[in-house]
């Protein structure tokens, strides 16, 4: 059994391993499929819904979904862009996110996307919820308002730091990252070298006292769209 | 107090092993022990599991029977759900509130009586109906309420609640239910009799591999919703490899306006443990588990009852029905309310002792499920399909039903109807038979399907049940003339937000948005760009959704803006005015003209 799988992503043809999601394949080809809850270095987990995709005319999430040998993948249409748009727009109307005087804004992949997608305002209605700010721990500050449930930080401290600092609690619209302590992160072993605090897409989770560093215009995404570097990689295979 | 919390929860870990994938074993225990896990409960629990604390929190606030802070002794759940609604559940509500002096969500300054809203408990047919910690009271009205009320607070025993017992099984001496079976029509394939262990008597004599071609050649499809044809998920769950698989038996029942597998349950259950046992020895399998819908608890004792007989007949145990090698046992999983467990995926994740979310797929049950191992999850009634099948011959099960959809189909019929109740039917069966065996002829619309169904109208009756025209797990919910469609579909819209597990986005959030904007539209503030925004984020939400949940959650709205369209255009206005007609320009002003002192300049003083 051979362990190269040939697929295609908007009728270009590309090379995957066996085992690859076809979000992996594509990141290795160079074409950028959107996404919030994946990460690198965490297992796959599939909550935003960002990376749908039609894999042989089924939606899937790119991110969970293994490749086979000759899928036909959709990705870049214009039924795709809309469904993305109306979910980052639902996650944007679903917290209290003002960016305008947000730590993370110019870093914050969640903002990035909504401009790499070409949404303005939302057309959902804000639901402004009611929602926590957790400033117990010296180092560490968690704002539930703009927590986008992705579960990088729940994966990261139980995958990468051995620590499992963070789970989900409640259900349906009450679910939240809640800690591992009766209320407090500063009850918990959490730590400001921990990798959990350097996977949010957002500014949910924070180190303190770092704020606002780099100075607007040089921040990650103020002159390049996020997924830029992976899409660098095609221009270089292209070359 | 704290040091008799922590022996106690020492005890009941140990009891289940000290093994975390029992965690809702271990929860419900605590749960009942002290009407709640408090924090230092899930410490505890923690501790002795080795597990971690916030993991412990996790599932214990996923499950609505769960609870962090202390409830009643006795826990009075009324169900709220669409049909109790059209029975005037509000009065009965009002009058249990009126009578314990709290309001829903409280608990009496005593501490000994809590009362709470739940969705549909599978008692559509004799709603309104609430439970009473498990035990069932059903047809309720004010009066009755107030004597319940009155009667707790003299013996807090709601065992001497119920009076009378309802019909068959009912009435055993370990159910004794006031539950009504109400079959108003049996059928040949399950409400029928069985000798315990004829069929499978007939499977063991045969190679795993021929009672699957049985299966296939009866062209058995699960009677759970999705369809999928059993003998082909047998087939891959057999070829998956390993040495350990395992059959689970969905009678989760969660869909609001499905009560059939209740009936099963009560009146059926050999026939459904017969069903199991056969898939043990189709896929070798030695172990069968029932997930069980906590709402059904009342039937545990007798289930426990009926599974000790079969293995005292030799029907369960070490070399099954005298079959040299083929040991097969099965245990029963309570659920603790959570209508997504009825999803495989999520039913696994409960069984594993974990927050009931639905797993990612690939990898399937059949390749991956309980505990990693190839696991087949099948319905109530499909079990009792296999065993008839098994028992009376793939031919003769083929010749019933219709020509894509062989055999029968147990619908539960509710709502504006004079007969509410079950009926087995064969697939095929126009929706005019059925709302006129069950005297509704005059329904002015049908949900076929619950919630996560399709709503049709008069148009529609004409069309047939089964897999290839109007597909439904079994819930037939009928609507008279009085009734309105968008009120409906609010309250299924309710329904999905509190139920989702909100694991992914477009469930979790746009069931909220697409409530929102019914919501609006019902309060005479919708626009004619509202059929076409609720359109399209119905769509988004289908295409995008993790499970099966929230893939059909939008269906209520689309089927209703498709079939009963001129409902949603009846109510909108055309703006005139150029203004928003939601938006409220006086209300918006409000606070600024308190902070100043005066009204808008632009709207006079
Ligand atoms: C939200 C949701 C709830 C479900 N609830 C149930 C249920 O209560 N009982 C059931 O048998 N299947 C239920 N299903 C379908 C199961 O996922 C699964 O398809 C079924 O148990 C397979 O059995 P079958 O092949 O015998 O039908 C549900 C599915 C979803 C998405
Ligand atoms: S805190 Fe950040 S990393 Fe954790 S779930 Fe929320 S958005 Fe994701
Ligand atoms: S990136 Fe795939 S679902 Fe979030
Ligand atoms: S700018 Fe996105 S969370 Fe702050």
């Amino acid at each position: 059994m051979s362990d190269t799988i040939t697929f295609t992503i908007d009728g270009v043809e590309i090379q995957g391993r066996r085992g690859q999601t076809i979000l992996e394949a594509a990141d290795d080809a160079g074409v950028y499929i959107p996404r919030l809850c994946a990460f690198k270095d965490l297992s796959p987990y599939g909550a935003c819904r960002v990376c749908t995709v039609m894999a042989n005319g089924r939606p899937q999430a790119a991110c969970t979904q293994p490749i086979a040998e000759g899928m036909v993948v959709e990705n870049d249409t214009e039924q795709l862009k809309k469904v993305r748009r109306d979910i980052v727009e639902m996650l944007f109307v679903e917290g209290n996110h003002f960016c305008m005087f947000c730590e993370k804004s110019g870093n914050c992949e969640l903002q990035a996307m909504a401009y790499r997608l070409g949404i303005a305002a939302p057309k959902y209605p804000y639901l402004n919820p009611k929602r926590e700010v957790d400033a117990s721990h010296p180092d560490i500050l968690v704002d539930h308002n703009r927590c986008i449930l992705c579960a990088r930080c729940v994966r990261a401290s139980k995958d990468l730091d051995g620590k499992n600092v963070f789970q989900f609690i409640g259900r349906g619209p009450h679910k939240k990252v809640g800690v591992n302590a009766e209320a407090n992160l500063s009850d918990t072993n959490a730590d400001v070298t921990d990798k959990a605090l350097d996977v949010c897409p957002v500014g949910a989770l924070l180190r303190k006292r770092v704020g606002y560093a780099v100075p607007v215009g040089k921040r990650l995404y103020d002159l390049e769209p996020i997924g830029s570097d992976i899409e660098a990689k095609r221009a270089g295979q292209e070359k | 107090m704290s040091e008799t919390v922590e022996a106690t929860v020492k005890q009941i870990c140990q009891a289940c092993g000290n093994d975390r994938t029992r965690m809702m074993d271990i929860v419900r225990a605590v749960q009942e022990k002290f009407g709640c896990v408090s924090d230092a409960a899930m410490d505890a629990i923690a501790r002795t599991v080795s597990t971690h604390r916030v993991e412990v929190e996790s599932v214990v606030s996923f499950y609505t029977f769960l609870s962090k802070k202390p409830k009643g002794q006795v826990v009075i759940r009324v169900c709220n759900d669409i049909i109790d609604r059209m029975h005037d559940v509000g009065r009965v509500a009002q009058a249990f509130s009126d009578a314990l002096g709290i309001g829903f969500g409280e608990t009496t300054k005593d501490g000994k009586i809590s009362l709470e809203f739940t969705p549909c408990i599978g008692m559509c047919d004799q709603a309104p109906a609430a439970m009473v910690n498990d035990v069932v009271v059903t047809g309720l009205s004010s009066d009755s309420a107030w004597s319940i009320v009155r009667g707790l607070q003299e013996h807090m025993d709601p065992n001497k609640l119920v009076e009378h017992f309802g019909d068959g099984n009912n009435s055993h001496e370990l159910v004794r239910a006031m539950v009504s079976n109400n079959i108003r029509k049996a059928g040949p394939v399950v409400l029928a009799p069985l000798a315990a262990g004829d069929a499978l008597k007939k499977a063991v004599s045969m190679t795993p591999a021929e009672v699957i071609r049985e299966v296939k050649t009866a062209r058995l499809r699960g009677r759970g919703g999705a369809g999928f044809p059993t003998g082909m998920k047998w087939e891959f769950t057999r070829g998956a490899g390993g040495d350990k698989r395992y059959v689970v038996c969905n009678a989760d029942e969660g869909e609001p306006g499905t009560f059939k597998d209740r009936v099963i349950l009560t009146e059926c259950p050999d026939l459904m443990f017969e069903g199991m046992t056969i898939a043990g020895h189709a896929i070798g399998g030695d172990t069968g588990i029932v997930y069980l819908r906590g709402e059904y608890a009342y039937l545990r004792p007798f289930l426990e009852h009926v599974l000790n007989e079969r293995r005292a007949q030799g029907l369960l145990g070490k070399n099954v029905c005298g079959k040299q090698g083929f040991d097969f046992d099965i245990r029963i999983q309570m659920g603790a309310g959570a209508y997504v467990c009825g999803e495989e995926t999520a039913l696994l994740s409960s069984c594993e002792g974990l927050r009931g979310d639905p797993k990612n797929r690939p990898p399937f049950p059949a390749q991956k499920g309980y505990l990693g191992r190839p696991t087949t999850v099948n319905n109530v009634e499909t079990f009792c399909c296999v065993a008839r099948i098994l028992e009376k011959g793939s031919g003769w099960f083929a010749e019933l039903g219709s020509k894509g959809s062989p055999g029968t189909k147990l619908l539960s019929v509710s709502g504006d109807c004079k007969t509410p109740g079950v009926l087995e039917v064969p697939f095929g069966i126009t929706l005019r038979e059925v709302l006129k065996v069950c005297g509704a002829e005059d329904a002015i619309a049908v949900q076929v399907g619950g919630p996560s169904g399709v709503m049709v109208g008069p148009a529609d009756y004409g069309r047939t049940i089964c897999y290839d025209d109007l597909a439904t797990g079994g819930s037939i919910m009928v609507f008279g003339p009085k009734r309105n469609h968008l009120k409906t579909v609010s309250i299924f819209l309710d329904f999905f937000i509190e139920e989702g597990c909100g694991y992914c986005t477009p469930c979790r959030v746009g069931n909220v948005l697409m409530k929102e904007r019914v919501d609006r539209i019902l309060d005479g503030k919708g626009e004619p760009a509202d059929l076409d925004y609720l359109q399209q984020l119905a769509e988004t939400v289908k295409l995008a959704s993790r499970c099966g949940l929230g893939q059909t959650s939008p269906n209520c709205v689309l089927s209703t803006l498709k079939n009963f369209r001129s409902d949603y255009e009846a109510l909108v206005k055309k703006p005139t005015d150029g203004m928003q007609p939601a938006f409220d320009i006086r209300a918006a002003l409000g606070a600024a003209e308190a902070v100043v002192g005066r009204k808008s300049a632009h709207f006079g003083a």
